[in-house]
């Protein structure tokens, strides 16, 4: 099973648009989508739900007031000043680590663990599966589920005899993009010729780095700032980052999502379509190796 | 315009590269040329960018740390309650060997309070460095920065939020998302303006990232980032959510090649002070109808 994850650092600059045509140019593949704070990708596949499964982890505390003395002790032991005066929980600063329901002497806390998003296994008109999900607004835990997603696909990978699995990974360099990129074969970083752009493609291969993973490039909007797509090159071959493609900049992939199609299937003649088939060439290349 | 002292703005958005941090330091320049005294704090720990805009110069910068169990192998008793206890998996008791993961550690001291023999103090880990100094327009300037392969951005957010100064407008810059990141950013925050692209990608994060400012109770308001025209989904979406646009930005090549260069578009571009003072017009209004100001909501 060989994984390719798709990650930036710095959001916006075209992940889930490049996911979206690459899921069209390479065929046998199981696809996911780790953005589970803001899950994009289903809205250009058209996917068919098959299975939703639900999503729990960490506990959250509750006191019961009827039970409750105030005698004060859970809010000495709360490091997240989740408990308030008057004794009642914040389920947004709790962070379940059960100090306040082990240590209360009235047994008034309850400590249990609440749905906190879904996991949806779906097929796609390609035939391919899709697995997907739902963080709960203002939840925690998304590296967990971003495992379950992950784990999910694998199996539909193996029940339908695929090799290949294709990850649109969340923005940023923490926890769920530490869950999205471990045990993959390659990080390809979509970054942009901005100075943010560079800021973050840098903070992201070194995270490729810290965890020994290969890491390719494509750079999105290429033509905005040709000065930075140098820099951006430079630093690639100073890195030894493969440089897999530029795509110009391209008004018409906002149109293409807004009728739910990625820009290959919309306006193949483009020139980004025809960088995008390039790219998906070499992607087809390294999952064979 | 109206002395925004002692306000919490926060800028959020829950699709990534929206132009939050745009709309964050052109806001704050905005102000701070207006002669009020802003502190921005970027609480993108993850993916700082602000300070590429205000170029600070850094007076102060300072290791932020986390509180991390240490075992005293020669007290303890391999009891195992530690372990048993620990909710995040950060302990695993083993015969003879207590080990601590201490990526995992949500610095509860839940460890160190029920370990029998005393065998668990709290020691301390890195996690990121506080940077503060000053930045274009004498904007007081506070940011993070989460060491590469940290997994835990919420300890270091809290951080620079405590940085916060009396005194001054607080410009606060969000993470993209809407999880815990987002939420111990906008926690306690007096209102937050939500930068939105009119796309259904942007519409779709832009509908979660709502929700979570709702269940934190603060008022938002949206602007329209890269407009193209008419997009229904979005006005009609905002107009049953009741959520006011504050203002919208046209979607124009020049401001992507400023941005690009790390440029702040109002000295770069200076048509687009109206666009940025009609934000400030409408937002005031906004507080107004939400009876919000200074610092702390009104009951």
């Amino acid at each position: 099973m060989k994984e390719i994850v798709v990650v930036s650092g710095k959001g916006g600059t075209g992940k889930t648009s490049v996911v979206a045509s690459l899921a069209c140019l390479i065929d046998r593949k199981a696809m996911v989508d780790c953005d589970v704070d803001a899950a994009n990708l289903a809205l250009v596949l058209n996917p068919r739900i098959i299975e939703e499964k639900e999503f729990a982890a960490g506990k959250k505390a509750r006191i019961i007031s009827e039970k409750c003395t105030t005698c004060g002790i859970c809010r000495d032991m709360c490091r997240f000043d989740a408990i308030s005066e008057d004794f009642i929980i914040d389920p947004v600063a709790c962070e379940g680590c059960g100090a306040c329901f082990f240590y209360c002497p009235a047994f008034a806390v309850e400590f249990e663990t609440p749905i906190a998003g879904h996991c949806y296994i779906c097929d796609t008109p390609a035939g391919d599966p899709f697995v997907y999900a739902e963080l709960s607004p203002g939840e925690e835990n998304s590296g967990k589920l971003v495992t379950m997603v992950r784990t999910e696909a694998k199996a539909q990978a193996e029940r339908a005899g695929l090799s290949r699995i294709l990850i649109d990974g969340p923005p940023g360099i923490g926890c769920p993009v530490i869950s999205s990129i471990t045990g993959t074969s390659l990080a390809l970083i979509v970054t942009e010729p901005t100075a943010s752009g560079i800021h973050d493609l840098e903070r992201i291969a070194q995270l490729a780095r810290h965890f020994s993973l290969p890491a390719a490039v494509i750079i999105n909007k290429s033509d905005i700032n040709p000065a930075c797509t140098e820099s951006i090159e430079q630093y690639c071959s100073e890195k030894s980052i493969a440089l897999l493609g530029r795509l110009p900049y391209e008004k018409a992939i906002s149109e293409a999502q807004r009728q739910g199609k990625a820009i290959v299937e919309y306006a193949p003649d483009l020139p980004v379509s025809k960088a995008l088939r390039g790219i998906s060439e070499q992607i087809i290349s390294i999952y064979k190796e | 315009m109206i002395d925004f002292t002692g306000m919490n703005i926060a800028m959020a958005s829950g699709k990534g590269g929206t132009g939050k941090t745009t709309v964050a330091v052109n806001f704050a320049w905005l102000l701070a040329s207006a002669g009020q005294r802003v502190q921005y704090l970027d609480c993108d720990v993850e993916e700082p960018n602000g300070h590429i805009f205000l170029k600070p110069s850094i007076t102060e910068s300072a290791p932020s740390k986390v509180m991390v169990p240490v075992v005293d192998q020669e007290k303890c008793t391999s009891c195992g309650e530690c372990g048993l206890k620990c909710q995040f998996h950060a302990i695993v008791n083993l015969p003879g060997d207590t080990l601590i993961f201490p990526g995992l550690c949500h610095s509860c001291g839940l460890c160190s309070a029920v370990c029998p023999t005393g065998a668990i103090t709290e020691g301390d880990r890195e996690i990121g460095i506080i940077e503060k100094g000053k930045g274009t327009k004498d904007m007081d300037f506070i940011h993070g920065i989460l060491n590469v392969g940290e997994a835990m951005a919420v300890p270091l957010i809290k951080k620079v939020k405590n940085g916060q100064k009396d005194s001054y407008v607080h410009i606060i810059d969000a993470p993209p998302g809407t999880s815990c990141p987002v939420v111990a950013t906008l926690n306690g925050s007096d209102a937050v303006i939500m930068v939105t692209e009119p796309t259904p990608f942007g519409l779709h994060d832009l509908k979660i990232a709502i929700d979570v400012a709702r269940l934190l109770n603060i008022p938002t308001g949206v602007v329209i980032n890269r407009d193209q025209g008419s997009y229904p989904p979005l006005s009609d979406y905002l107009e049953a959510a009741g959520v006011p646009v504050l203002a919208v930005i046209p979607e124009d090549a020049d401001i992507a090649r400023h941005y690009s260069q790390g440029s702040i578009i109002l000295e770069s571009l200076p048509h687009y002070i109206d666009v940025y003072e009609t934000l400030a017009a409408n937002f005031e209004k906004f507080l107004d109808t939400h009876n919000v100001h200074a610092g702390r909501m009104r009951s």
